[in-house]
């Protein structure tokens, strides 16, 4: 038996959430006493890919060729699932990233494999790989059991943990024969907003609902967020008023984020917003109405104007923080 | 052009989840139904798509009875024929893959829609696997959507940003919120749809690969700290995080 861990990268860099998997498939693969190696798919990505030996990856397969430098789905997951296949791996995991959640269906399909998708814990139970995952935008979790001989796992972003350590990978390279017809789409641009990081992948979260009272309110929520170095969040209400963009939005048609620290401000946390952000690990809210249901949630809340609260503790945390 | 939206049955976003007596799945008592919030994305961009190239726009769900509600919400936004594959049995995202792949191979459509995720298992792969089981190119995500000689360019969202997407036709799109605006029912569309047929054939497919053998609620949080009021609470707050939560 082997695991095999997918790492993401773009332009060479990977991606925090492709340590995570690394980490994770590689505490799994000791657990159930199995084999572990990381994979790693693109153009010119050889030198990178011993930095994975850091998250426990002693062995880091190599998928190098320059057809590969523009991302296909369909290309890259023929190479995922043909590496699979000549490694013999019984467990496949990658990030329930964007890019993790595209390949993952496919991979899975061309190893016949069942996909358990988007887990937040992972446990060997009698020899058998069980996971946790969230269903209806974390209000309820289920616990699962995918049957077939062959399994694939995407792994929520920022859920598990990743820090470095001190081991080395030995790389080694693969070939996977590829053909104009495995190009079936093709990723010709990348247009990448500067600034600041990704709801899903940011560790703290700032956000703003209605209580914000119009779109020209929200540089408060912005400067929090650079000050602390966070992704911009928002609340249905105000993305469907067309305040601000829907790829901000957190709930439940919107997006599911785990950050260390939520700071929720002026939202009143309505059933389908608390569904998208009950699992960060803190949740401050700042709203002006003390039986608003997103107080029940918070572990640090405090009952104020959203106006005055908001510049005061940017203001003193540019101080704390060293950055007045 | 021929279109086929494929669509699904969920409880609406205001549900408060409890617990069914099977203990895996949810209690459905109480819970409205409602067309998948990403899948009327999907819906009006099949319409749009026939309002420029001609055509038809097949709706097409699989499930049980109660999946003509939604059939019919589709059909009363001007959809003209709707496809139930019926299955009152639960099946994994896989088995409903393989119940939809294998009716769309008789199909023949150029284009094929789906909502980027369905908000009950919020499993995102149903669509995919279609496409990779017809052995169509797929695009996920997408917010933009132009259709040119036999070609498709999408935008799609990533982490911090878009993709564009070049694919050929026949190929599988799945929609994000952004990618049109969809249309209300007109009364008369309400009214026609309620006489429109809608074809019923039984489900092909149903492995399960990947079987739940328990439902939860989320852990709950411990109960909330009030820090403060106003501005003058901020300075405590800033201490707790510092010293007690430790995250700045």
């Amino acid at each position: 038996m082997k695991v095999l861990a997918f790492a993401e990268q773009r332009d060479g860099k990977f991606k925090k959430s492709s340590f995570e998997v690394v980490q994770a498939g590689h505490s799994i693969a000791e657990k159930m006493g199995a084999e572990f190696c990381a994979l790693v798919v693109g153009s010119g990505v050889q030198d990178v890919a011993k930095e994975l030996g850091q998250y426990g990856a002693s062995k880091v397969i190599v998928v190098d060729d320059q057809s590969l430098s523009r991302h296909s789905n369909t290309a890259f997951s023929k190479v995922i699932a043909e590496v699979a296949r000549k490694q013999g791996a019984g467990i496949v995991m990658m990030a329930g990233s964007q890019m993790g959640k595209d390949l993952a269906p496919r991979v899975a399909i061309k190893l016949e494999a069942g996909l358990a998708a988007d887990c937040v814990a992972l446990d060997v139970e009698g020899g058998d790989l069980i996971a946790r995952r969230p269903v209806y935008a974390g209000k309820g979790v289920i616990t699962v059991a995918v049957k077939t001989p062959v399994k694939v796992f995407t792994l929520r972003p920022n859920v598990f943990t990743s820090a470095p350590g001190s081991g080395t990978a030995s790389v080694e390279t693969a070939q996977v024969t590829l053909t104009p017809e495995d190009f079936g789409s093709v990723v010709t641009e990348t247009k990448v907003a500067t600034g600041r990081p990704d709801v899903t992948e940011a560790d703290i979260v700032v956000s703003g609902g209605r209580g914000m009272k119009g779109p020209e309110h929200f540089n408060l929520i912005e400067n929090l967020a650079d000050v602390l170095g966070a992704g911009v969040g928002a609340s249905r209400a105000v993305v469907d008023a067309g305040w601000r963009p829907h790829d901000e939005q957190v709930g439940q048609t919107g997006k599911t984020v785990s950050p260390t620290m939520y700071v929720a401000c002026g939202i009143s946390g309505a059933v389908q917003h608390l569904a998208g952000m009950s699992s960060s690990k803190y949740i401050v809210a700042i709203n002006k109405d003390k039986d608003a249901p997103i107080f029940q949630v918070a572990d640090y809340g405090i009952v104020g104007d959203v106006f005055e609260v908001l510049p005061e503790l940017t203001g003193q945390l540019k101080k704390v923080l060293g950055k007045g | 052009m021929n279109i086929v939206v494929c669509v699904n049955h969920v409880p609406d976003t205001e549900t408060k989840v409890r617990v069914g007596p099977d203990g895996v799945s949810i209690d459905r008592t109480g819970v409205n139904f409602m067309l998948n919030p990403y899948d009327e994305f999907a819906v009006e961009e099949g319409l749009r798509l026939k309002d420029k190239f001609g055509g038809e726009v097949t709706v097409m769900s699989l499930g049980g009875d109660t999946h003509k509600e939604t059939l019919r919400k589709a059909l009363a936004m001007g959809v003209g024929k709707a496809v139930l594959l019926k299955d009152d049995a639960t099946r994994d995202s896989f088995a409903v893959a393989k119940g939809l792949a294998e009716e769309l191979k008789t199909m023949g459509a150029d284009v094929i829609l789906f909502g980027k995720q369905s908000i009950d298992y919020d499993d995102a792969q149903v669509g995919t696997l279609v496409a990779e089981l017809l052995g169509l190119p797929s695009v996920a995500v997408i917010v933009k959507l132009e259709i040119k000689d036999g070609k498709a360019m999408c935008e799609r969202e990533i982490e911090g940003g878009h993709e564009v997407v070049e694919t050929k036709l026949p190929a599988v799109f799945l929609a994000q919120k952004g990618l049109n605006e969809p249309r209300y029912p007109s009364l008369k569309g309400i009214m026609s749809a309620k006489t429109k047929p809608i074809a019923e054939k039984p489900a092909s497919g149903a492995e399960v690969r990947v079987e739940t053998r328990a439902m939860a609620k989320p852990g709950a949080k411990g109960s909330g700290k009030i820090v403060g009021t106003d501005k003058e609470a901020v300075s405590e707050l800033i201490r707790l995080l510092r010293e007690e939560a430790k995250v700045i």
